[in-house]
């Protein structure tokens, strides 16, 4: 893998002096992939499964062909990928349609502080309504999900299991096999949050076992607007769609209406099917060079500037044993929104705040943090500006008097 | 980084370390308004005491960034013992200065003048006018 070529793919680099390091938020997107929603808006931009024509016909092919894509892409079964708004929606859709349905009071749900809101929050307004219980794995000392934490909370009366596989903050890869693994011997199922481990770690949830599994297009050199779930077919096969509308229906009479099958009875509406078909792309585009290249290169890239950063004073990193490429850290003494202005002056994106993630940010017992995430697009030369810059923020803020 | 060094050079971290009237009161009379931007973390909270159409106080209290803390420091010494009326010009043109709306030239803008200097940071207005927000808020509620 050569990130150096790799970069020429992706215009928004076109400018030579920005150095990207939020791709945790959002991944640039490549010129194939850019390319490919201009072919469909060009050549074939109209509805899917509606009309009898060839333009529309070429439009269900290529959306239907991405759903084939994302399918092999974890090992998923056709009919078992649900196309939604984006990761967000996907775990909504999971906690209202499986949650509101399946929970009563003396039920448990597992959740915990690494989780990302949209995986948190969907629950506890399930637990909100139906009384069902919201238990919080307790996190070890690094701020980890472990094996041991996990059995202290699981137990009969565990119905539903929603944690990440890999945090958005701490870059932690959960051991979410295992979890699965023991959350099914007490009868729970298992929502996993993808969103950070889908552009960086090969997933098989066939091999994982897990019963649903959501991620976002865009985090993974994919357009906005497009999200993944999968879920076992015969969990969805008994789940109530929650948006009704066009498409998703089969018969209609005045006061019921019959559904299609999975997938088509969670998909209402007009889709994202420019989002859907550059998906697709972005897909083409990873496995051209490898998930498992992509993510020894974040690692060596995450490790080596750790150890730059651990020769620098008064500079906190929070999470220095992470698998992944996310290093989450402050600037002592300087709040996060005054140092990312600092960065921005040197045209370095990267995040500072909450990451949408309040609970760990309330347990690391700060304000808020700096973020910095690692892509295939990322060099050794990033990192050094990058730590040059530290360097000079904290010299910067501390000349004026923090 | 001039124009960041300029920013921070002047009033902003003098108010930033030694803030002026923070700190929240119960008494009577004081109206109050929290204000919160969940994305970066600021947290204001602000009370004003209108008397005989004269805000005679102004408080604040919080967590933010420098800039947002330090305008909470600068409104209050900025607007303590104007009229109504005025404080609200004076609110009504900072936040139009910030958002580099037209605003009336004429309304003195005393020490908060130098939040100019932020509109070079797109980023960070809203930092620089929280406080000020919550002000008009607490004027509103009235």
């Amino acid at each position: 893998m050569d990130p150096y070529k790799l970069k020429k793919d992706f215009p928004v680099l076109d400018d030579e002096t920005l150095i990207y390091l939020d791709t945790a938020a959002s991944s640039l997107k490549p010129k194939q992939v850019i390319k490919k929603l201009d072919e469909y808006y060009e050549k074939y931009s109209v509805n899917v499964h509606r009309g009898v024509y060839n333009l529309s016909y070429v439009a269900t092919e290529m959306y239907e062909d991405s759903r084939n894509k994302v399918s092999a892409f974890i090992n998923a079964d056709f009919n078992e990928i649900i196309f939604t708004r984006g990761a967000s929606s996907a775990l909504n859709l999971v906690a209202t349609s499986y949650g509101l349905n399946n929970l009563s009071s003396t039920d448990e749900i597992i959740v915990s502080e690494l989780e990302h809101h949209s995986q948190v929050l969907p629950w506890q307004n399930v637990s909100n309504i139906t009384k069902a219980k919201l238990v919080y794995v307790p996190l070890n000392k690094e701020g980890r999900i472990t094996i041991e934490n996990f059995k202290k909370v699981l137990n009969e009366n565990t119905k539903v299991v929603a944690l990440n596989y890999i945090s958005n903050v701490m870059g932690y890869i959960a051991p979410i096999k295992e979890i699965i693994k023991l959350s099914h011997e007490v009868g729970a199922i298992v929502s996993v949050d993808a969103a950070q481990a889908a552009p960086h770690k090969r997933i098989d949830v066939k091999d994982l076992d897990c019963d649903f599994l959501s991620f976002s297009g865009h985090k993974m050199l994919g357009p906005t607007g497009i999200g993944v779930l999968y879920g076992k077919s015969k969990l969805l096969d008994e789940m109530p769609p929650i948006e009704f509308g066009g498409d998703m229906n089969d018969n209609v009479d005045l006061y019921e209406a019959s559904w299609k099958e999975i997938p088509y009875k969670f998909e209402t509406g007009t889709p994202g099917i420019a989002g859907a078909i550059g998906l697709g792309a972005a897909i083409d585009y990873i496995e051209s060079i490898g998930l498992e290249e992509i993510a020894i290169h974040e690692k060596e890239l995450k490790d080596y500037t750790i150890k730059k950063l651990e020769e620098l004073k008064d500079i906190t990193v929070y999470n220095k044993t992470a698998e992944t490429g996310i290093i989450t850290f402050n600037i002592d003494g300087v709040h996060p929104h005054d140092a990312v202005t600092f960065f921005d002056g040197d045209n370095i994106c990267m995040r500072a705040g909450h990451h949408c993630a309040q609970l760990i940010i309330k347990w690391l017992e700060v304000v808020a943090t700096l973020r910095v995430s690692f892509y295939l697009y990322n060099t050794v030369e990033d990192c050094d500006k990058f730590v040059e810059s530290v360097k000079n923020a904290r010299d910067f803020f501390k000349s004026v008097g923090f | 980084m001039n124009d960041l060094e300029t920013l921070y050079r002047q009033v902003i971290m003098d108010h930033y370390k030694n803030p002026r009237n923070k700190g929240l009161l119960s008494s009577s009379g004081y109206k109050t308004i929290h204000i919160k931007n969940p994305t970066c973390g600021d947290d204001i909270t602000i009370q004003s005491l209108v008397e005989d159409g004269i805000v005679k106080d102004v408080r604040h209290d919080g967590t933010g960034c420098s800039i947002c803390c330090s305008s909470a420091s600068v409104m209050s010494e900025t607007l303590i013992g104007k009229t109504k009326e005025d404080a609200e010009k004076i609110s009504e043109a900072y936040i139009n200065m910030l958002t580099n709306k037209e605003y009336d030239e004429n309304v003195d803008l005393e020490e908060a003048i130098v939040y100019q200097g932020v509109r070079k940071f797109p980023a960070r207005v809203k930092c620089a006018s929280i406080a000020w927000k919550a002000f008009q808020g607490t004027l509103e509620s009235e």
